[in-house]
């Protein structure tokens, strides 16, 4: 057992945890924060995305003795005082998510991208998500959410009906 | 307390909901994490499982030794098939094809042989997941290898006598069902041979093999389920399209009565059919709660889900088409091989029968004859994958529709004007003998080249050619049409299928005025809460804010066929619609009483029921709080307004539409980029335009998926080889575009809706889009076919002259032979020159 101490959405946290134990095992089954997903188990999904220091990382390939001392962010700590962030924001007024499942992880990276690169192209976005796996939305609806969420117009052509 | 308004003018009429593009009501939680995945729970006393799986396609299991896993941590328990009586059930077949399938049984665990690479020979119960996992890899299993059914065509010809391997070697035979249909036998059209024999003479015959290569449905949410046994019902939560079909079959097959089983099937990540199943998981999981008396779990890995969870399509497709010289069609001859793998999942077998309707697509000739023969081999068993049975033909067909188009030497697009039904033609009876209600094709495919840009990207597809651009363009051309809407019960019936294809809904009018409407549709992503609450605050004329949709739990959705085939909103909507129709109905003679009118003088609009002629009105929420106080009713009214409506529809429904797709393909690496993708769908009327398009684009991906990316590899000893998303190849961002879409707009004549299916429309049209361009771009060079996926390899090799560029490695050469047991023979391989 190890004895780790980190900041989880924005709550102090201690615990003595097996040192194998994998940092989204530790967010879902001891914190309860089960908003962040298991997709896969060759760490290709990113499907379990959170914000290791405001960075992204896929938390099925980060232990969670490795975050010790760190702070967490999950989609459920990414909306501040009751108020979305505007990435979730995004992502429902463009119908970026149908089942949800890649969702969490999707808008995690999306942030950090975000961050990196304030006005992405639609091929900067499409690189920048590339390691997050949805079978829903083909996508298309993805990437202008996160057109949408930059501030910038979203991608032309669009649904007419 | 009813608010009866005398005078008062009444409320402002609410904007229109159908058609709407309301963003959706399921999203709040979904993008904040409030989620609630199988995975999720967690529960007193909870007791976790690992399986322990077949490493061998097929092998006898000699011994089976769990003394060292027995003694690891929090390990209570290592389960083989010998430890559980008959109360554990079995997998259930419900739709044998013909009364002579052969169809082996299924244990949820395999006993003394296992008949695929992943089938479940003992399972660990511990106190954690990762315990269970650990004590998995201690189960020492001695296995004897058996020879394995692999390839599907050597598996078809397979004997006893030959010495060829059989999947279950008991059943003497890997043939499971020979499935025919014959428009001169079934008075729907003429004879095809003779049809063939005339094009032979004077005409076009066209002779073409296409493999569908086995896709894995993938989901992103791996398979998960708990059980708990304590209290008077047993409470399954499993991530399934099907709670209601489930609940059936674990009472069916295990003894249990249906009324002490509660299925819930909660927030569920994606099906696309592969969560349509009764999984020996599900069996195991529900068996050992009862066994241990304490609630159990099971989640699935990734690895896993990829060889267990059914996969789908695998056929091979034998087809001649007889055409005139000027290029209509005259008749088409089909002929299928179809892997059903070690075991005929719930609806595995009928997958194909549902393409058999649908290979003469659009298009008016008079004759047709489809068999088809489903084959046992030990491989992970097929099912329903988006689509099920409908891409397979639609492939077949538009594919067949652009060689002819080659043929004939003119555009792809007049070769099918000069095939298709016009609009002035609907109904239509086809030669499948189903009757196409309504439709447009000249419409969408006007409207499809609009966008597209047709006659300039030929134009430079020309210019190209004539350079010898090394960068070749091609276009690619599907005008798809697909039956959907599952099912009229009748028709199922007189096709074998074991249950109806109704749906049911209620409407729970509360005290406070809001509305309850409980579907039998479960959803996994498609948005019923949302739809379903336009459709009632439409016909109720309620806030859609009031109304909140129920599903997924058969306690409260009472009765409910579930989840598939595009049958949602245009049987359960219509369920919807009638049950809403039936609270205004109900709740008539109470206005009456109130406003002391008569009911005849009474008008119900925009949520109000008015007096003809005055302003005297009383509001539909209304009424319901006066039924819950029920001070004052008519003489012998019950006091609710409350309503419920089961809709078995009279046909199928079927949306079409044009899809055109552009693709750049380098000649000299044979890779594939798709440029533009235009779709223009006639799904009927839509009721929400922001989640068809979702619908459409996701569709669009997983069908582009089949034919750029996605395979499903065994390797000589029958493992799964893409048993990871490393291997697996889903498309990312990356690998995709943004997509064109419109609609035109034929309603449905079989819902009060006017709507049709859309949530297979996508995956259909595309796959024969995609390919079409990457063989229209390559025409130049010789290239008649390419064989899916299109890898830049495969594509290479055509290039340089090697047929549709070589199969995938334990795929047999791609000709048929009479001892595949498929009529005729075909002396030309596929994309061999006329
Ligand atoms: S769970 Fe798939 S990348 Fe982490
Ligand atoms: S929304 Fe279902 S996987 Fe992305």
């Amino acid at each position: 057992m190890t004895r780790i101490n980190l900041v989880v959405d924005g709550m102090r946290v201690a615990d003595d945890i097996e040192p194998r134990m994998l940092l989204v095992q530790y967010l879902r089954e001891k914190l309860g924060k089960t908003g962040t997903v298991v997709g896969c188990d060759t760490s290709n999904c990113g499907a379990c995305t959170v914000h290791l220091d405001g960075r992204s990382v896929k938390s099925c390939n980060v232990l969670a003795v490795q975050a010790d001392g760190s702070e967490v962010t999950t989609i459920e700590g990414l909306a501040q005082n009751g108020q979305l962030h505007p990435v979730q924001e995004a992502f429902r007024e463009c119908h970026g998510l149908q089942c949800g499942f890649c969702t969490p992880g999707m808008i995690m990276q999306s942030v950090d991208l975000l961050k990196d690169n304030p006005k992405p192209t639609e091929e900067e976005i499409r690189l920048g998500i590339e390691g997050n796996l949805c079978r829903c939305t083909g996508y298309h609806n993805i990437v202008r959410a996160v057109q949408h969420a930059s501030g910038q117009p979203v991608a032309p052509n669009e649904v007419t009906a | 307390m009813t608010a009866v308004e005398e005078s008062a003018s009444p409320a402002p009429a609410l904007e229109k909901e159908i058609g709407r593009d309301r963003r959706r009501k399921e999203d709040a939680r979904l993008i904040t994490g409030r989620t609630r995945w199988t995975d999720n729970i967690t529960l007193p006393g909870m007791l976790h499982l690992a399986m322990v799986r077949s490493p061998f396609a097929h092998a006898r299991i000699t011994g089976i030794d769990a003394t060292a896993a027995k003694q690891a941590t929090g390990i209570v328990d290592v389960v083989t098939a010998a430890d559980l009586d008959e109360s554990l059930g079995v997998c259930i077949n419900a739709w044998p094809i013909t009364p002579e399938q052969v169809t082996p049984g299924h244990a949820p665990i395999a006993s003394d042989r296992a008949a695929f690479a992943g089938e479940i020979v003992a399972v660990v119960v511990a106190r954690t997941a990762a315990e269970a996992r650990d004590a998995a890899e201690l189960v020492e299993v001695d296995y004897d290898e058996l020879p394995a059914a692999l390839d599907l065509k050597e598996a078809a010809a397979a004997t006893a006598e030959n010495g060829g391997a059989l999947a279950h070697p008991d059943l003497g035979t890997n043939k499971s069902a020979y499935w025919v249909f014959d428009s001169g036998q079934a008075g729907t059209g003429g004879d095809v041979e003779q049809a063939i024999a005339a094009a032979r003479t004077d005409g076009i015959v066209l002779e073409r093999e296409y493999r569908q290569q086995r896709l894995i449905p993938a989901f992103m949410e791996p398979r998960s389920t708990v059980v708990d046994p304590t209290g008077e019902q047993i409470t399954m939560w499993s991530a399934t399209q099907i709670p209601h079909i489930l609940r059936f079959a674990l009472a069916a097959t295990t003894g249990v009565p249906e009324s002490k089983i509660r299925v819930i099937a909660p927030d569920v990540g994606g099906g696309f059919g592969g969560k349509l199943q009764q999984t020996p998981e599900e069996m195991i999981v529900f068996a050992l709660a009862r066994r241990l008396g304490k609630p159990v779990k099971y989640t699935e890995t990734r690895s896993e889900s990829l060889m267990s969870a059914h996969h789908g399509r695998d056929q091979w497709q034998k087809l001649t088409l007889a055409a005139g010289r000027d290029g209509r069609v005259t008749g088409l001859k089909v002929e299928l091989l179809a892997d059903l793998g070690a075991y005929v999942a719930i609806v595995g077998g009928g997958v194909p029968v549902l393409g058999a309707f649908m290979f003469n697509a659009i298009y008016k000739f008079p004759a047709y004859h489809f068999a088809c023969q489903t084959v046992l081999t030990n491989k992970t068993w097929t099912d329903a994958y988006r689509g099920a049975g409908r891409p397979e033909a639609t492939f077949a067909i538009e594919r067949l529709m652009d060689e002819l188009a080659a043929e004939v030497g003119v555009d792809p697009l007049e070769i099918r004007q000069r095939n298709w039904i016009t609009h002035e033609e609907f109904p239509f009876t086809t030669v499948a003998g189903l009757e196409y209600d309504s439709g447009n094709y000249e419409a969408a495919t006007a409207r499809a080249k609009e966008m597209f840009g047709y006659d300039e990207l030929r134009a430079e597809q020309q210019r190209r050619r004539e350079s010898g651009d090394k960068v070749q363009l091609g276009i690619g051309v599907s005008t798809f049409t697909e039956m959907c809407g599952l099912a009229p019960s009748r028709v199922l019936g007189s096709l074998d299928y074991g249950a109806g294809g109704w749906e049911h809904a209620s409407i729970r009018m509360l005290a406070t005025g809001k509305v309850e409407v409980v579907t039998g549709a479960s959803a996994h992503g498609q948005g019923h809460e949302t739809a379903f609450s336009q459709i009632v605050a439409d016909r109720l004329g309620v806030p859609f804010e009031d109304v909140e949709v129920l599903h997924g739990d058969t306690q409260i959705a009472h009765k409910g066929l579930d989840t598939y085939g595009s049958r949602s909103l245009v049987v359960g909507g219509e369920a919807v619609v009638r049950a809403a129709d039936k609270v205004i109905e109900k709740a008539r003679p109470l206005a009456a009483h109130l406003l002391e009118a008569s009911v005849e003088d009474l008008e119900f609009k925009d949520g109000r029921f008015g007096v003809r002629g005055t302003d005297a009105g009383v509001a539909l929420q209304d009424l319901a709080t006066a039924t819950f106080a029920a001070h004052n009713l008519p003489d012998g009214m019950e006091p609710s307004i409350d309503a419920e409506a089961t809709f078995d529809p009279v046909n199928f429904n079927y949306p079409h539409g044009t899809h055109l797709c552009a693709v750049e393909v380098d000649t000299e690496t044979g890779k594939v980029t798709m440029r533009s993708y235009v779709a223009c769908d006639d799904i009927g009327v839509v009721i929400n335009p922001l989640i068809v398009a979702g619908q459409v684009h996701g569709g669009l991906v997983q069908g582009i998926a089949q034919a750029l990316f996605e395979e499903a590899v065994h390797d000589e000893g029958g493992t799964l080889v893409t048993g990871s998303f490393v291997d697996y190849l889903l498309p990312t961002a990356a690998d995709t575009i943004s997509f064109q879409i419109d609609h035109t707009t034929s309603p449905a004549t079989t819902n009060s809706l006017g709507a049709k299916g859309v949530g297979e429309a996508g995956t259909i049209a595309s796959t024969p889009a995609v390919v079409n361009a990457v063989v229209d771009a390559l025409r130049p060079y010789g290239v008649h076919d390419v064989a899916m996926p299109c890898t830049p390899e495969r594509v290479w090799r055509a290039i340089q002259g090697g047929g549709a560029g070589g199969e995938t490695p334990g795929a047999a050469a791609p000709h048929f032979d009479e001892s595949t047991g498929m009529s005729g023979t075909v002396d030309r391989t596929t994309g061999a020159d006329q």
